[in-house]
């Protein structure tokens, strides 16, 4: 029970950590209230699904083509649909939801509404304490910690990382530093895409694959980058494992927990706000005037 | 006697209709949809049109209310579904298990869903901007999952049916949701007009300068979440009590997300535009019905489409088409005058 509670807080708090970091990025930087962020995680998962069970192919190649696909996706979505309305803010939000919806009509259409399952990448499992643990939950875990420890060392080492930090600070200095910020916005929208769909790829195999999968990690992502704060990495980490336990201990420790796991851990989120408003580690700024 | 009354309010209506409504092409468009919706039953007796236009006159509410609080104040609510299924909730048990006919239960409803907004709008009055709007998301959520698991109560999954219709026939239906929607949103419109709603406006803008200004903007914000409740929720007991089942699809993301699609479609900060995008989509979402599986997708093309050339808006657009404004004294015109109709600027 306890170690079954660790599997699944750990696997769905990296998960939602990959997911909300990605989301708090592209806000950061460009302002985007992006809700097509989780329908880009979904459309990675069904890109292996059509890979690995209509095309043949082995799950890894279709994992590496399905990232790389949905990140191209995502940069011509973002060229056509948000690029050219990008000063109006409601807008921006309303075109994100309708790409969501668009995403997940198209989805029912190409796969229907069934349950799908794609194949783990490697089988088998062992017993700790009569518990199974499979290889893939540890694989999924594993690839999730290198993703965020190489997102971290991406933003803060590199130039692009300082050029991308910057502008999320204080879009109109980064301007004035030389950075060109409609170009920042673009590659971070690129890698937060590529984000989404490395999460998708990742947690494919120990999901079920349906055209509503997006809802939940969508609200579950928001709640982790309000908890955490909005912009802060270490805020959405935390925050994003906090969550992934709470719904845990709901789904294992309560009865019918399964209809409440959304409820509590959203719970959590407004406790925590009540206390801090500004978030776990969010810096209140002085607002914009 | 009587006939000299008559002449005078007759010439007073026909001075009012020649020198304020005919000047302007949006005051004659409101008219004639005043007038379309109310006539409309004297010459048509499809009633699966009438279906359409009563659930589009209490979403046409819906919307409104959506941009009283977050268009007019700049609160983004995205847990708007809130208000709607606690309205709807509350008037379903009310009417099952006490038995208070509709025109009880639906101001009841509201009243439950202004204690909501009064609820959520405590903690929320901290937060700003976004993080507002991803906190206020999470209210409904919480209130499924309560639905869900108390279905003793809330039939759960299947939601509170067999509850009394509004009333007995589908015109009957018809003419109070029409006129309701009319009268409402008209009070929503006023409201946004008065003194407070210029004060919502201004905390929009500037919250700050308007604390500078000596005014409480908590207890406005309040206020806000208040009298959207309050009309969210009397849609969502109109909505019960003609669909006779409240079910958790009140309650639903889904729902949240669609106001904000209406509501911006047509423009925010205008009340008027989300009652015209909900009266323009939501026949058009069932025209769609004959390719029921293309239905979802093609309406969100649409909306991706059109924001890509209005992106303030639809009705906006519309009208910064048809008239302009004089640069001097701020009135509006129609767009092929060449000098003011009150001040004889030259509007070029």
């Amino acid at each position: 029970m306890i170690l079954d509670i660790i599997i699944s807080g750990l696997i769905s708090g990296s998960v939602y950590a990959i997911l909300a970091i990605g989301f708090s990025l592209i806000f950061g930087v460009a302002r985007i209230v992006n809700i097509a962020h989780t329908a880009f995680y979904m459309l990675a998962a069904y890109g292996i699904y059509f890979g690995t069970h209509k095309l043949g192919f082995h799950p890894l190649w279709c994992m590496l083509a399905s990232v790389i696909l949905v990140t191209s996706f995502g940069l011509i979505v973002y060229k056509l649909f948000i690029d050219p309305i990008r000063e109006h803010e409601a807008a921006v939000l309303i075109c994100t939801i309708a790409m969501a919806i668009a995403m997940q009509e198209i989805m029912i259409l190409l796969f229907t509404g069934d349950y799908l399952s794609v194949p783990a990448l490697i089988g088998g499992f062992f017993k700790i304490l009569g518990v199974k643990v499979f290889y893939q939950q540890l694989l999924t875990f594993g690839l999730a910690l290198l993703i965020l420890g190489a997102l971290r060392t991406m933003l803060m080492k590199t130039r692009l990382g300082l050029a991308i930090r910057s502008t999320a600070q204080d879009r109109e200095v980064a301007n004035l530093m030389g950075i060109d910020e409609s170009r920042a916005a673009m590659i971070t929208m690129g890698i937060t895409v590529g984000l989404a769909g490395l999460a998708g790829a990742v947690v494919v195999p120990l999901t079920i694959l349906q055209p509503f999968m997006w809802m939940h990690p969508l609200i579950m992502m928001m709640a982790v980058v309000v908890l955490g704060g909005l912009g802060s990495l270490k805020g959405s980490f935390v925050g994003a494992y906090m969550l992934g336990f709470a719904e845990a201990l709901v789904v294992f420790l309560i009865p019918k927990g399964a209809f409440l796991k959304g409820s509590v851990a959203l719970s959590v989120m407004i406790l925590v706000l009540l206390i801090r408003p500004e978030g776990l580690f969010g810096v209140s700024f002085e607002e914009e005037r | 006697m009587i006939m000299g009354f008559l002449a005078f309010y007759l010439r007073q209506l026909y001075s009012i209709v020649r020198n304020e409504i005919l000047v302007l092409p949006s005051r004659v468009v409101v008219v004639l949809f005043f007038l379309f919706l109310i006539l409309l039953p004297l010459f048509y007796k499809d009633p699966y049109v009438f279906r359409i236009l009563i659930q589009a006159s209490i979403f046409a509410i819906f919307a409104a209310s959506w941009d009283l609080l977050s268009g007019f104040t700049g609160q983004m609510n995205f847990g708007h579904a809130l208000f709607f299924g606690v309205g709807a909730y509350t008037a379903a048990l009310l009417n099952l298990h006490f038995h208070v006919p509709p025109w009880g239960t639906i101001p009841l409803g509201a009243l439950a869903a202004v204690l909501a907004g009064l609820l959520i709008g405590i903690p929320c009055l901290r937060l700003k901007g976004t993080y507002l709007a991803l906190t206020t998301l999470a209210f409904p959520i919480i209130l499924m999952g309560i639905v869900f698991s108390l279905p003793g109560i809330t039939g759960g999954e299947l939601g509170v049916s067999g509850i009394r219709r509004l009333s007995g026939s589908r015109m009957s239906d018809y003419y109070i949701s029409a006129v309701l929607m009319l009268g409402l949103t008209t009070l929503m419109w006023k409201i946004t007009d008065s003194k407070t709603g210029i004060i919502f406006h201004a905390i929009r803008e500037d919250e700050l300068a308007v604390r500078a200004s000596g005014i409480n903007t908590t207890r406005y914000k309040l206020l806000a979440f208040c009298l959207s409740g309050f009309f969210a929720g009397l849609s969502g007991g109109l909505y019960a009590h003609f669909m006779r089942i409240a079910g958790p699809s009140t309650l639903e993301v889904g729902l949240s997300f669609t106001v904000v699609i209406w509501s911006v479609f047509g423009g925010i900060v205008t009340i008027y535009g989300p009652v015209a995008a909900v009266f323009i989509l939501f026949p058009l979402l069932e025209f769609l019905h004959f390719w029921p599986e293309y239905r979802t997708l093609m309406f969100a093309v649409v909306i991706l489409v059109i924001l890509l050339y209005m992106p303030e808006g639809l009705i906006p657009w519309v009208r910064d088409k048809m008239e302009k404004q004089c640069p001097r004294c701020k009135l509006r015109n129609v767009a092929f005058r060449k000098t003011c109709r009150v001040c004889t600027a030259s509007l070029e």
